[in-house]
């Protein structure tokens, strides 16, 4: 229907996310109906996401003829930024954005530094920016899930920890179960991602592989390349960042420090 | 519990001990002495910091100012885990842990790398009158079993000091009598030293002959049980 009213494929675009963009804002109402209120943080995160992508595309275009060191920059780039979305979802907990950033590097920068070095990313600008994109993006949501949920239990279980801790269990014995659970939970999206693979869904990396002419059998196992990647980045990711954070959120003399008043 | 003779010697010695947090003073200054054997209550309205007064002995919390003595050593040179082992806690809620009672019997001396024999366990239960509970899941005891199993967790590490945080508030009448009337059993044969937190006068009049009323996080008055208000 869009496509007989619009002719000019910026113009269809545009159409495109506002429809999108509504069905998203139809959520948030009936959100509101129940007293639950997205209003806010909705829409800051759809102007930003649209405008921050729509840069990105402009500089992509640009950076077609860069030299592919360039890439390395812009990972590290976002990288940064990816510390610094996620830590916002870890209120109260200290050094969140220190944890964060430095999870991700060590997930996703490690698994883009080894590929690319295997030669299962190829080297090109235009191949690693984006495929290391949607592994920095997954391995930020896992880091995300991981440390709000750590949060979410350590609170929870304030008065289980101060137990474990008075009967002479050390820091980290004391939240360590609350690690586990943590850490499991960041990678329930990647495991349902990789298990529901093709039934459930065809990834776009995939669909962009076909419509740019590849062979079928070579674009699904690629596709199946870069989710093993996307776990193994994610995994790595959650790993370090709930280690990181069970050190964090006990004192020098093993008190808790992450308390609700906090 | 106040039965218990009592010896001269100071086994926990608490110096200036103070702690705020910001824009609030929870405990300051509070200096006293715990004799060994001695039971001392701490009373005092809600709010007056019993707690926090407490959690700063085992060192659950950082004291912003002072320290403790423990025998004679200043707690800060002690290691956490040794320290909170030597000055056990039994707290207001049980908190057991998901498993079996033994299990949670057995947590405080795994932490130190020792396996807790069978029938040591079977005697700390008897001690707390719950004679074969030990291959019973927690999930299914009752509050007053659950604050048994909790005495006999942290006698488990076999404590100098026992901090108790109003150990039957949380009981219904018949549990908080039968929880109590154990807990003073176990302190006299075992000639334990204890610093029990208490909102009812009662009780602390019932288990201690020296009480401490804290009023606003300050010490307001340390004597006789029978001298002190609220006490």
């Amino acid at each position: 229907m869009l496509k007989t009213l619009f002719h000019g494929q910026l113009q269809l675009g545009l159409a495109q996310a506002a429809v999108a963009a509504l069905a998203a804002l139809l959520v948030v109402l009936a959100a509101r109906r129940r007293g639950i209120h997205l209003e806010k943080e909705l829409m800051i995160a759809m102007v930003r996401g649209l405008v921050q992508i729509v840069a990105v595309g402009s500089i992509l275009l640009l950076l077609l003829h860069a030299p592919d060191w360039t890439s390395v920059f812009l990972l590290v780039s976002m990288i940064v930024a990816a510390g610094a979305t996620s830590a916002r979802r870890a209120k109260g907990m200290p050094e969140a954005f220190r944890v964060s950033t430095y999870s991700i590097a060590c997930g996703a920068g490690s698994v883009i530094a080894l590929m690319t070095w295997l030669g299962v990313i190829d080297t090109p600008i235009t191949t690693l920016v984006p495929v290391g994109s949607m592994l920095i993006a997954n391995a930020m949501n896992t880091n995300s899930l991981a440390l709000n949920r750590f949060r979410s239990e350590v609170l929870a279980h304030v008065g289980e920890i101060d137990t474990a801790l008075a009967l002479g269990a050390d820091g980290r014995s004391s939240v360590a179960p609350y690690v586990q659970t943590s850490f499991e939970a960041s990678l329930i999206p990647a495991i349902d991602s990789l298990r529901s693979l093709g039934i459930v869904w065809i990834p776009g990396l995939m669909a962009g592989m076909l419509l740019s002419g590849a062979r079928p059998v070579y674009a699904a196992i690629y596709q199946f390349v870069v989710l093993a990647m996307i776990f193994a980045s994610s995994g790595l990711t959650s790993l370090v960042s709930t280690l990181l954070m069970r050190t964090r959120v006990m004192s020098p003399a093993e008190q808790l420090v992450l308390r609700p008043e906090n | 519990m106040g039965a218990h003779l009592q010896s001269d010697a100071v086994l926990l010695r608490a110096e200036h001990l103070g702690r705020s947090v910001p824009g609030k003073i929870l405990v300051a200054d509070a200096t006293f002495d715990v004799h060994r054997g001695e039971t001392l209550a701490i009373v005092g309205p809600s709010g007056s910091g019993k707690t926090s007064l407490l959690r700063l002995l085992n060192r659950l919390d950082e004291p912003t100012s002072g320290t403790e003595f423990l025998d004679g050593a200043d707690y800060r040179q002690l290691a956490p885990p040794e320290l909170r082992r030597r000055v056990g806690m039994v707290m207001q809620r049980p908190y057991l842990f998901p498993g079996t009672v033994a299990e949670n019997l057995r947590f405080g001396p795994r932490q130190r790398g020792e396996e807790m024999p069978d029938d040591q366990v079977d005697k700390l239960l008897a001690g707390v009158g719950l004679v074969g509970y030990a291959a019973r899941n927690v999930a299914y005891l009752s509050g007053g079993e659950a604050q048994r199993v909790s005495f006999a967790r942290t006698l488990a590490n076999a404590p100098e000091v026992l901090l108790l945080d109003e150990p039957t508030s949380a009981l219904d009448d018949d549990a908080k009598a039968e929880v109590e009337g154990l807990m003073q059993k176990v302190v006299r044969e075992r000639g334990l030293t204890c610093v029990l937190v208490t909102h009812d006068s009662a009780q602390a009049a019932r288990l201690a002959k020296r009480a401490l009323l804290l009023e606003a996080g300050r010490i307001v008055r340390d004597g006789p049980v029978g001298e002190v208000p609220g006490a």
